[in-house]
């Protein structure tokens, strides 16, 4: 059993969702292998090398890979691929970008978003938006996975000491290249890392009304996030989306504000461990899944949670 | 140039599914079905590239048993000009349903292909990665914008830090996201216009493909059950459970 994990980073920083697949993979097997893909992003191998799950840290540092474009980063994979067993990525959009292509370059499929081990060739993967549980078998040579990091506890960051290997990568397929990106920048937590999460939905109103979010969140140290239905209609961002195609979080605390609860936006967060709905109506669904429901104004009731925390 | 789109007949996505209650499966019977909405986007978007003059065919085409022509007929009542249904049984897996696309494509020699990004049954989230694959195409996924250029695609992609635009040559693969276009309704004339368009049925044996699975669905079982809690009446009440019940500010 030897295992390949891609790592999530920004050529700088190791992910947190890199610890969570992590985990995954030491259910498997103790053989694990990281690898880095990136450019100048001798850090993060650094970094990669202290986890203690990690037997081998293998470094590409290839502008080719700066930044994670599938159609490079898959060819890359599958110059590495021969020897491994199972092949891990977070589900993470870098993760869902690329490991399908690695798959099926490999002749494979993919078990995408397992959400726990059952042994080596079966898994268990949320499908119909969580609302039922799938346990698949594969037997294909290579197991390719994406891994739901809510669902695995993440491993230890630092106490270990595995070798830093580079490896070289001519993987440069010149199909795509990188034009540019806008990332929201925050000082509160990253949503799906988050210990409490404070959401707002379509009750909001509009956009300016989530400061009233960022006031209670800035209170807990909380992130911040929507559901589809705030974001559709242009309140906030996308990145701040919790739901079925959104964001998968898992907070000890999840605070969800003038939210319906709709299907798809309960299946990204009713792995929560306490939530908390506060909508001024009282038949929501969000109600049905909620420990503790307030029956509210959120206009009212918002300000007076700030001033009481 | 050409634009092939491909379409997944999927539950409703109103409707909440159960689970069997052998946990074999999902129970389908009786339950409504529709065009699996991230692909509805992508024929939406397809039939805009159209009207704007930079498509001039649009080509639909699905996987599965016959009742997924009902589907192919939405696309085309949407705008699609022709359809091509691939016979096999319902619900053959991603690598399958990319093989077979990959050589509808090489027959049919599309500038685009553009897919929804996932399925709303499976949530899956690869068939367009892997069709990509297979025929070493670049790809545009989990799009919310795309400008096509006269030698290429540029595709602003959503991704977990924001937004991130890349450059693509042609042909490439596309799946849309949620925000890419807000869909149009088909109209009566429409509906009954898509009734005369061409429906092609083929065999995966007549693209050499061999529909088979290396996964295998053991059991399905429902989630695990959360119950309803309390109602509080105030925040002062709100805060107090939260603090000394569930201990968790």
């Amino acid at each position: 059993m030897r295992i390949l994990v891609i790592a999530e980073h920004d050529n700088q920083t190791l992910k947190p969702a890199t610890l969570s697949t992590l985990a995954a993979a030491a259910e498997l097997g103790s053989d694990i292998s990281l690898l880095v893909a990136g450019h100048q992003c001798q850090a993060v191998a650094d970094q990669a090398a202290q986890v203690p799950t990690v037997s081998k840290v293998l470094l590409a540092d290839n502008p080719a890979c700066a930044n994670q474009l599938a159609e490079n980063v898959a060819r890359l994979v599958l110059g590495l691929a021969e020897g491994y067993s199972h092949i891990l990525a977070p589900s993470t959009t870098t993760g869902k970008n690329l490991l399908p292509r690695v798959a099926a370059l490999l002749g494979v499929n993919q078990l995408s978003d397992i959400s726990a081990v059952v042994s080596a060739d079966t898994f268990k993967r949320p499908i119909y938006a969580g609302n039922a549980i799938a346990t698949v078998q594969s037997s294909d040579a290579v197991k390719v996975i994406t891994v739901r990091g809510t669902a695995f506890d993440a491993v230890a960051a630092t106490g270990g000491s595995a070798t830093i290997e580079t490896v070289s990568a001519d993987c440069d397929v010149k199909q795509s290249c990188f034009v540019g990106e806008e990332l929201a920048s925050s000082d509160r937590p990253e949503l799906t890392a988050a210990r409490v999460v404070v959401s707002g939905g379509r009750g909001m109103g509009n956009g300016e009304n989530f400061e009233l979010l960022y006031n209670v969140a800035d209170k807990l140290g909380a992130a911040v996030g929507a559901s589809r239905a705030a974001v559709d209609a242009g309140f906030v961002p996308n990145d701040m989306q919790v739901g079925q195609t959104g964001k998968m979080v898992a907070p000890e605390l999840y605070i969800a504000v003038g939210i319906s609860g709709a299907i798809q936006h309960l299946a990204g967060m009713k792995d929560s461990k306490i939530i908390v709905a506060i909508n001024k109506d009282e038949e929501a669904p969000i109600f049905q899944v909620a420990d503790y429901g307030l029956v509210a104004d959120l206009f009212e009731v918002m300000p007076e949670l700030e001033q009481k925390l | 140039m050409k634009i092939l789109v491909a379409v997944k007949r999927v539950i409703d996505y109103n409707v909440k599914v159960r689970v069997k209650a052998d946990q074999t499966d999902v129970d389908l019977a009786n339950v409504k079905m529709a065009l699996n909405p991230f692909c509805e986007i992508a024929v939406e978007q397809a039939v805009r590239l159209k009207e704007a003059g930079q498509a001039d065919e649009i080509v639909v085409v699905s996987v599965g048993s016959k009742s997924c022509e009902e589907q192919l007929r939405t696309a085309l009542a949407l705008g699609a000009d022709r359809a091509i249904r691939i016979d096999t049984d319902d619900g053959p897996d991603s690598l399958s349903v990319a093989r077979l696309l990959a050589e509808v494509a090489r027959t049919e020699q599309p500038g685009l292909v553009l897919l929804g990004k996932q399925a709303i049954d499976s949530d899956n989230n690869q068939t367009g990665q892997m069709l990509a694959a297979l025929l070493d195409w670049p790809q545009g996924t989990f799009a919310c914008a795309m400008t096509v250029t006269d030698d290429g695609v540029e595709v602003t992609r959503e991704v977990d830090g924001g937004m991130q635009t890349v450059a693509l040559t042609q042909p490439a693969i596309v799946t849309t996201d949620l925000r890419l276009n807000e869909p149009r309704y088909a109209s009566l004339p429409n509906i009954m216009k898509a009734k005369r368009k061409p429906l092609a049925v083929i065999e995966p044996a007549a693209l050499g493909v061999t529909v088979a699975s290396n996964i295998r669905l053991l059991s399905v079982e429902p989630p695990a059950g959360r119950e309803a809690g309390i109602k509080v009446g105030s925040v002062d009440e709100l805060v107090d459970k939260l603090k000394n019940d569930a201990k968790v500010i």
